[in-house]
């Protein structure tokens, strides 16, 4: 299927006051209507500097797209003016993040903020866009919405304002949804609830949505497929089955072997110790020339150290960014 | 046995401002908890923000007062004592925090910082003193080049390694660990979590490690306690706990753990109903009855205590077996 948005070459340059240096490098990828990708990564992989391009929301000019096309129902949103993008964020695409308050106004109650979306960008009256909030409260969970209607965003729980947060993304029926890491502020029991609405209302809405998270087991419970980033780069990319089957990246496959899950009962690996990913993640501005990973990777050779390797398919459905991948699973 | 550490009771108390001429309230931040743990022990200690596990940890370093309950260290109580009678009792328990910017001197070199313990305390001299600094650099896994640089220098990874230096520094028997990996990357929190559970075996030393990461309390802990507001609903050993939790609320924080098996991903029983209610206005009886599937009427009135249950954990509900 066509992606609804692909981003092509992306490239990002962060400029500080003692250097420049690429903080998105050459990335590529899609996603489709009804589909969810996650872009998984640590901290400096460069997973949020990608949403915040695609939305063209970096903070220029420390931050700047310098190649690559974001394209999106035939606009290019790297090239696109202030006004084409006004017309789009928020309303063809909608955007959850992390802290919720990044999204809410708290000066003002939260039916009445998602109400001023609906009127902006879908001409509703006061009335129809007051009802419309009301379904979206529903929808979201949000227990007792016509009373919330009225809340301030501190008089309500962590949980309770990130369901506005997607309320508020959802309103306009978006054809793209990003997410930020949308349950990494809060507890697990709420992280749970949260994730089942998101996963419901993604589905029903069918908006073409990239996650964007740091935490494998949420990939694993939301989406469909994972682009796995280091260092600014796409590493590996596949169906969030495969992915997690049999990893071929040994940044993932160490990735997967180090976090320490909740194992079910009876599973071996307990109180054993961990398996290690050597070393640290490297600066942006002091890459080694070859594969970023090749200094922490246990199957690194020569080649490795001196010409990066492509992101390419080593099965079908399966891109890899290694020379030496690891073994298929059987 | 006498444990290494002896919690009985203990309860905390906030007063806080309800704001805009609403007066003042108290939070019972920490409501009669008692514990214990053996010498190399790892209790893993449980439960969501707010629950009060940081707040125990900060007592047990005295970096809080109980408001009421004993603290036993070797079976002397420590609850209330001096300053200058804590300090011998200092060298027996140390702290680690989750965010290591917070606990290190941004001006201060590596190897002062680490040095540091063994002067206030009056340990060796200043050669000797050297030595076991870069003894202990090389124990966590620093680079003797590095005792030079300010933490700025440091990774975050490095950092913990460098508190973990200046923790081991006066050879403690329990280190308090409040959430120790958790503001570090995916890739670097095996390696802390490994570091500690190596010198733990080397030194015999016992952990209280607070986390609200179930997966790593689970690798690193014998025994762990879930905390719900303020109180321990389940202690036990890990693997009882963690698969055949007897406490609602335990089962419900379990089954909420996501996994990382897609497989899994339409099996999920239930998922956890309600919110964590304010703690400024706690529910009668059972904190937890509001959100429990299988509460009653005696639930609603009475707290229940900590009992024996048929898992072998103990568990305050009035519906465990």
């Amino acid at each position: 299927m066509k992606p609804l948005l692909s981003i092509e070459g992306l490239t990002v340059e962060l400029s500080t006051r003692d250097r420049t240096f690429e903080a998105v490098s050459d990335l590529t990828f899609g996603v489709s209507r009804n589909e969810v990708l996650a872009l998984v990564g640590e901290s400096g992989s460069g997973k949020s500097m990608t949403a915040m391009a695609i939305m063209r929301l970096l903070p220029e000019p420390v931050a700047e797209i310098v190649s690559g096309r974001i394209m999106f129902d035939g606009i290019d949103l790297a090239s696109a003016g202030e006004a084409t993008l006004r017309g789009i964020r928020g309303n063809r695409i909608g955007l959850i993040f992390q802290e919720p308050m990044t999204s809410l106004n708290p000066s003002i109650r939260v039916g009445p903020q998602v109400a001023e979306v609906l009127r902006l960008h879908k001409g509703l009256d006061a009335d129809a866009a007051r009802r419309r909030v009301e379904e979206l409260f529903e929808q979201v969970r949000i227990p007792d919405p016509r009373r919330r209607y009225d809340d301030y965003p501190h008089q309500m729980s962590g949980g309770m304002r990130q369901r506005v947060v997607i309320a508020l993304a959802l309103a306009c029926d978006p054809d793209v949804l990003i997410a930020d890491e949308p349950t990494t502020a809060l507890d697990v029991t709420t992280q749970a609830q949260i994730l089942e609405t998101f996963r419901d209302l993604q589905a029903s809405v069918g908006a073409a949505t990239i996650l964007i998270t740091h935490d494998l087991a949420v990939v694993a419970e939301t989406a469909d497929r994972v682009a796995v980033m280091y260092a600014g780069r796409i590493v590996e990319e596949t169906t969030t089955e495969r992915l997690f089957a049999a990893p071929r990246h040994p940044y993932t496959h160490g990735l997967l072997g180090s976090i320490p899950h909740v194992a079910e009962a009876g599973e071996a690996g307990v109180r054993e110790r961990l398996p290690e990913i050597e070393g640290t993640v490297p600066a942006l501005w002091a890459l080694p020339p070859g594969c970023a990973f090749a200094p922490r990777c246990p199957r690194a050779g020569e080649r490795c150290a001196t010409e990066r390797p492509p992101l390419a398919d080593i099965e079908p459905g399966h891109r890899a960014a290694c020379w030496y991948p690891v073994e298929a699973a059987a | 046995m006498t444990s290494l550490l002896a919690v009985e009771g203990i309860s905390k108390r906030f007063t806080v401002s309800r704001g805009m001429g609403g007066g003042t309230a108290t939070v019972h931040a920490v409501d009669d908890v008692s514990f214990s743990i053996a010498a190399g022990e790892t209790l893993g200690l449980v439960g969501e923000s707010g629950c009060g596990k940081s707040t125990v940890g900060k007592m047990i370093v005295r970096l809080l007062e109980p408001d009421e309950g004993r603290i036993l260290l070797d079976g002397a109580d420590v609850t209330h004592a001096s300053y200058r009678a804590m300090r011998p009792l200092r060298r027996k328990v140390q702290m680690i925090f989750q965010d290591p910017n917070g606990s290190l001197d941004p001006r201060q070199r590596a190897g002062d910082i680490v040095e540091e313990p063994l002067i206030v305390h009056g340990l060796g001299n200043a050669a000797e003193r050297r030595r076991r600094v870069a003894d202990l650099f090389a124990r966590v896994g620093l680079r003797p080049d590095q005792m030079g640089n300010v933490p700025s220098k440091f990774s975050g990874g490095q950092r913990q390694r460098l508190a973990i230096a200046r923790a081991l520094a006066l050879q403690p028997s329990l280190i308090v660990a409040d959430e120790p990996v958790s503001a570090l990357d995916v890739s670097i929190q095996a390696q802390v979590v490994n570091l500690m559970s190596d010198i733990q075996k080397e030194f015999g030393l016992a952990y209280l490690f607070v986390a609200h990461d179930l997966g790593v309390v689970q690798h690193i802990s014998d025994r762990v306690a879930v905390m719900y507001l303020g109180r321990i609903v389940e202690i036990g050993d890990t693997a009882v706990v963690y698969h055949r939790p007897s406490h609602p609320y335990t089962r419900t924080l379990m089954e909420a753990v996501p996994r990382p098996d897609p497989a899994r991903r339409h099996s999920r029983v239930r998922v956890p109903r309600g919110e964590v209610p304010s703690p400024l206005n706690p529910p009668p009886g059972c904190t937890f009855h509001p959100r429990c599937p299988i509460a009653t009427d005696i639930c609603r009135r009475e707290r229940p205590l900590l009992r024996r249950v048929a898992s072998g954990a103990q568990a305050a509900c009035h519906h465990a077996e």
